[in-house]
């Protein structure tokens, strides 16, 4: 089995769009919604949920209003600004902020009362479907919620059982933007990342970025420009820096309406429109396949 | 009170990327400095932070940013593993003879510094990105970038955050999202602007946010940015949720290109500039209400 992870640094440059348009063409395989504060290849693939289950991702720390004596040692310990004091004419009442807690859980350990409770808190959500392209493995962090990363872990841990249990030859991770905990979570130990990036200068910048981390990770990359007649100098640009990494550019991929009309119409760009854009994603999986499914090919790469 | 002494923070937010936070808060900036106000500018998406390709500032001061890493002194601890007990993310481990600090998972919450009974553990700083501030010709820039490989967003956001001065307008280029990192972004700020695009993905993600922006009681408003026929999709859920929308900006591929080679609209495409007076004059009317 091998795992793709589509990523980007900057945001809104397609990931889930190109997720979706390998979903349609790729065979045998499982598909990964790791992008959990923002997940959005559900409304693609409209899944029927089989399985939901509630996600723990940690503990927080909540004051017994009774058992409070006011004496402010959490306010003084907790390093996260999450311990709220109000004071009405004298009169001290002390709350956590759930959505400022870190959930070290250090004020609850040296409260001299006893008055903070410590326990785990369900903050999020995850499920297992079907889709007309596949088992579907998402999930929903409650809004603000922490660990992110852990919920990440979980989900391609799920992903990786059931593509062994059906003998699914590939699972396909839709990344969350940037470069931290989620997506370090979805990035490590995966067979290969495709960066999805658009010839922007954020793009080029963020391009830069992700690639460093891929690199800090020892995952193999490979990159699509997405858009990329928005600014054919700013491809070459790209097309040249990925180059000087030695990272192939596996598709290059047109800007076009296709990929909102697409969406409105809940269905995969290659789905909607097998010319052009539809096309191009095409030829991306064409080239992306090779790397995927042959051992030899992906150990070229490294 | 005449514009120039205002005093407001603005964080501008979405939950999903690339609707185009950078363009409007940039811009917006721009637009309210000729204006003759005292604006600051920070870049809180640190993991990509965007907003210096277009401000261009020029870097005055730069600061590390850290986190509080436990060292253990072997020749103290007596491994009762009070500490490893304590760490709710695995930092620590036992090996029996030896406590092992994991650097990259620790919090720096200090607990394991605080329960240790023989004193056996400092705590050293160990860097995970960076702040640096300077200036854009009258505007005011900050922006937090996380270092490479670091998974921990929010201390670096939260030091940005206290380079903020208290006066004048100032402006919180949020991340996209709805987990730890937008929170941090969007606390204690007068108003939230969600900036939206007009697709299922930007409607499914702008409830999102709406939810967290009503978890935390900050007032907010919407922009719909490459507004086309489809608009009316996120129209009708703001109406339905009682939700102003501020500005809509059409979908110009003009302003994509223009963006794309980091061009201010203010500069290249001059017709724009009224949007975003309007968009300031339409946060202020609600400030006030």
């Amino acid at each position: 089995m091998k795992e793709l992870v589509v990523i980007s640094g900057k945001g809104g440059t397609g990931k889930t769009s190109v997720v979706a348009a390998l979903a349609a063409l790729a065979e045998n395989k499982l598909l990964a919604d790791c992008d959990v504060d923002a997940a959005n290849l559900h409304l693609v693939l409209k899944p029927r949920i089989r399985q939901r289950e509630d996600f723990s991702g940690g503990k927080c720390a909540w004051i017994t209003p009774e058992a409070c004596t006011a004496c402010g040692e959490c306010l003084e310990i907790c390093r996260y600004d999450a311990v709220r004091m109000t004071d009405v004419g004298g009169e001290k009442t002390f709350r956590i902020d759930p959505l400022a807690c870190e959930g070290c859980g250090v004020c609850a350990h040296f409260c001299p009362t006893e008055a903070i409770v410590f326990a785990p808190v369900v903050n999020g959500q995850w499920f297992v479907s079907d889709t007309r392209h596949g088992p579907l493995i998402h999930a929903r962090l409650n809004a603000g919620g922490e660990n992110s990363g852990r919920l990440v872990t979980l989900i391609r841990q799920q992903a990786h059982k059931i593509a062994e249990d059906q003998n699914l030859a590939l699972v396909i991770v839709d990344g969350s933007p940037g470069i931290g905990c989620p997506v370090i979570a979805s990035l490590t130990g995966a067979d290969l990342a495709l960066v999805v990036t658009e010839p922007t200068l954020a793009g080029i910048h963020d391009f830069g970025r992700i690639t460093a981390l891929t690199n800090h990770f020892s995952v193999p990359v490979v990159l699509c420009i997405n858009k990329w007649d928005l600014n054919p100098e700013l491809t070459q640009r790209l097309e040249q820096e990925a180059h000087q990494r030695q990272i192939s550019v596996v598709g290059r991929v047109r800007y076009s309406p296709a990929f909102t009309q697409a969406q409105r119409n809940g269905i995969s760009v290659v789905e909607y429109d097998g010319e052009s854009a539809g096309e191009d994603l095409s030829a991306l999986w064409q080239n992306l396949k090779p790397l995927v499914t042959e051992d030899e090919l992906t150990l070229k790469l490294l | 009170m005449n514009v120039q002494k205002r005093t407001m923070r603005i964080a501008i937010a979405s939950g999903k990327g690339g609707t185009g936070k950078t363009t409007i808060a940039t811009n917006l900036a721009v637009t309210l400095a000729r204006m003759g106000c005292q604006v600051t500018y920070m870049d809180g998406d640190v993991e990509a932070p965007n907003g210096h390709l277009f401000l261009k500032p020029e870097i005055q001061t730069n600061a590390s940013v850290c986190l509080p890493i436990p060292v253990i002194d072997e020749e103290r601890c007596t491994t009762c593993g009070k500490c490893v007990e304590l760490c709710q993310y695995g930092a620590l481990v036992s090996l029996g003879k030896l406590i092992m600090v994991f650097p990259d998972l620790c919090h720096g919450c200090g607990g394991c510094q605080r329960v240790c009974p023989e004193d056996a553990i400092q705590e050293t700083p160990r860097r995970i990105g960076v702040v640096e501030t300077g200036r854009s010709g009258p505007i005011h820039f900050i922006q937090g970038r996380l270092d490479i490989g670091h998974p921990l967003a929010p201390p670096v956001i939260r030091a940005a955050r206290h380079q903020l001065p208290e006066e004048g307008v100032q402006l919180i280029d949020a991340p996209p999202g709805t987990a730890c990192a937008a929170v941090q972004a969007v606390e204690e700020t007068d108003y939230v602007l969600l900036v939206t695009e007009p697709t299922p993905f930007g409607l499914h993600d702008l409830q999102l946010s709406v939810d967290m922006l009503r978890a935390l009681e900050r007032p907010f408003g919407v922009v719909i940015n490459r507004a086309d026929e489809g608009s009316k999709l996120i129209r009708k859920y703001c109406t339905s949720e009682g939700i102003d929308i501020l500005l809509e900006l059409p979908n110009d591929r003009r302003v994509a290109e223009a963006c794309s080679r980091g061009d201010l609209l203010a500069d290249v495409l001059p017709e724009y500039n009224p949007c975003f007076a309007e968009l300031f004059a339409q946060i202020e009317s609600r400030l006030a209400a």
